[in-house]
């Protein structure tokens, strides 16, 4: 009897190998290197050659393999991109907020470098089986990354919340799946979708319909679209400052990764009416529920937090159309938000009081007076995080609103920007205090917080800055990066 | 295909089942009775996924269920680590005692 050996193309997953053997070398050197911060600098190593294998990679896609498991090809390769990027710029914050805090250990990078795996893993995914192992993966690491500061109530707290509540969405997502599955026999994105447009007679299948909706819910836990985000404030505010930079950028990336590439693929034509009206609910209140709550906020990690909120709002804007336009601006948008946000975490981790959680908007005082350049960076990316141009955030935000309008959904875009000018309050509220405020003083009974620059802090603040202000100028290399992506 | 017994019956089982499930994530206040729940619902897919495989004849339900008992019994692992590590400061299980985030 002849033996089939199926095709296994690994250099489609070349980027994703490249990872895990990283994090393995830094498990296995943890127990013999006494500085720790070398297993960062090692972890850095190791995604520098995975982004190199990675842009080598753009050069020819490969057609769906392991089954038809994983595909690499545009979409996942700049997804790979934004979370080799986020992972990286993650690191150099860690550094030194972790040595300050004695929290270097060696499973920290390593559990990092595993949740890149399952982001990418998530982008790469073309059968859902996949898309819920790499969500695993992440989260898991997540979990434990967000819990990482032992010496703080607050990171265990923000850990278990994220644990119960990741794992409660989890099942509703593998629920999810199972009706899907039992709705099509398959769950292999492609044979779902070629399914439903074969047998048009079962479009109206409540269990599919069912199905849909769970996946959806299960999504929108991950990327923390409201009524679904109750865990996002509390966990961002508790875990420790790097985890959530890298946890608000990567784990959201990856969510809004299957998400599309869900709706596009297996849930295309056919279903697009039936979900599109709930995606543009979901992106309205999303936007509005965390911009609104920003208001409110007194700290500023806390604040950034509800600001992801919004984000994940008006990223939806594009999800809806349901277009390659569409895509595009995510991708974009994904890719803008990487930096800005990062550098702005960056800022939180240098002011960041040690004994305490999160970081209060009094800190923020007179910080311009004290260090001009770093109260120009953080001016820098609260503009570019409102959307206000020259900065890369207003072309993220053009292009998921101009898809918006292309697909005949102005009321959509209209939404976004008045959002967008409710962003400014908040975002404005951080400037007005670092510029316009005075230093607090011993009299006040509350000393300023140290300023600690490191070396691979500044260097994250400067590629951040450089990217937000040059990209923003001349946004093209991006668009052409993201059209190769979606276009070929 | 399933005996004597009709497809439907399954599914409605572990409809209630997982209904069950995340009533009890809801409503407990008890962490270690939250993470039974979680698993609870884990379980009730898994019968969803055992029934759909069985009705359709195709082993790809199965093999998933493989995966997300493998997933679920790490979950199980880091949520009693944290739990463990919650209770070095404060002696509690009940959810509502960690409330020091706020805002």
């Amino acid at each position: 009897m002849p033996i089939d050996f199926p095709i296994l193309n690994f250099q489609a997953i070349a980027p994703e190998l490249v990872v895990v053997v990283a994090a393995f070398v830094v498990m296995f050197m943890e127990l013999f290197v006494d500085d720790k911060r070398i297993l960062g600098y090692i972890s850095l190593v190791g995604l520098t050659m995975a982004a190199i294998l990675n842009f080598s990679l753009m050069a020819s896609f490969a057609p769906p393999t392991f089954q038809t498991m994983l595909i690499s090809d545009g979409y996942s390769l700049i997804l790979n991109l934004i979370f080799i990027i986020a992972a990286a710029l993650s690191i150099l914050i860690s550094l030194s907020y972790l040595s300050d805090r004695e929290l270097q250990h060696g499973e920290y990078y390593a559990l990092l470098l595993f949740a890149t795996v399952g982001m990418m893993l998530m982008g790469a995914a073309t059968d859902l089986i996949i898309v819920f192992m790499g969500l695993e993966i992440m989260s898991i690491a997540l979990y434990i990354l967000a819990a990482f500061n032992r010496q703080q109530l607050g990171s265990g707290e923000a850990g278990m919340k994220y644990f119960v509540l990741g794992a409660f969405a989890s099942a509703f997502f593998l629920y999810g799946v199972a009706l899907v599955y039992g709705a099509t026999g398959s769950t292999n994105l492609q044979e779902i979708g070629s399914w439903f447009s074969a047998d048009r007679g079962n479009l109206g299948d409540p269990i599919a319909l069912v199905g849909l909706s769970l996946l959806l819910v299960g999504f929108s836990f991950k990327i923390a679209a409201v009524p679904f985000q109750w865990w996002t404030p509390d966990v961002y505010h508790g875990a420790p400052t790097s985890v959530t930079a890298f946890m608000s950028v990567g784990a959201k990336a990856a969510g809004f990764a299957s998400l599309m590439r869900v709706l596009m693929i297996s849930f295309g034509d056919a279903f697009t009416v039936d979900w599109q009206l709930a995606v543009a609910v979901l992106a309205v209140i999303t936007m509005t529920g965390g911009n609104i709550a920003a208001l409110a906020q007194k700290d500023v990690k806390r604040m950034l937090a509800y600001s992801s909120i919004a984000h994940a709002g008006y990223i939806l804007v594009g999800v809806v159309p349901g277009t390659m336009n569409g895509v595009q601006g995510v991708l974009f948008y994904l890719l803008s938000y990487t930096f800005m946000n990062i550098g702005a975490f960056a800022v939180i981790t240098v002011l960041e009081r040690r004994s305490q959680v999160g970081s209060a908007i009094q800190d923020y005082a007179g910080l311009a007076s004290r260090s001009p350049l770093l109260a120009l960076a953080m001016l820098l990316f609260m503009v570019s995080l409102t959307g206000i141009p020259p900065f890369i955030g207003f072309w993220g935000k053009l292009y998921v609103f101009r898809a918006a309008v292309e697909a005949n959904m102005s009321w959509l875009a209209v939404a976004g920007m008045i959002n967008s000018a409710i962003s400014a309050f908040y975002y404005l509220g951080i400037v007005v205090q670092m510029y316009m405020r005075p230093v607090a003083t011993a009299e006040d009974g509350d000393v300023a917080p140290a300023l600690k620059l490191s070396a691979p802090v500044v260097v994250t603040l400067v590629v951040t800055v450089i990217v937000t202000v040059i990209f923003g100028i001349w946004p093209t290399p991006l668009v052409d990066l993201t059209s190769l992506a979606v276009f070929g | 295909m399933i005996g004597q017994v009709p497809l439907s019956y399954y599914l409605l089982l572990s409809a209630i089942l997982f209904a069950i499930g995340a009533g009890g994530v809801l409503i407990r206040r008890n962490v270690i009775i939250v993470l039974m729940c979680v698993e609870m619902m884990m379980n009730a897919v898994n019968l969803t996924f055992i029934a759909f495989s069985r009705y359709l004849d195709s082993t790809t339900g199965q093999i998933f269920v493989f995966m997300i008992m493998a997933v679920a019994a790490v979950e199980v692992a880091v949520g009693l680590a944290l739990l463990v590590e919650l209770n070095r400061h404060k002696d509690s299980v009940n959810i509502n005692d960690f409330n020091s985030l706020k805002g």
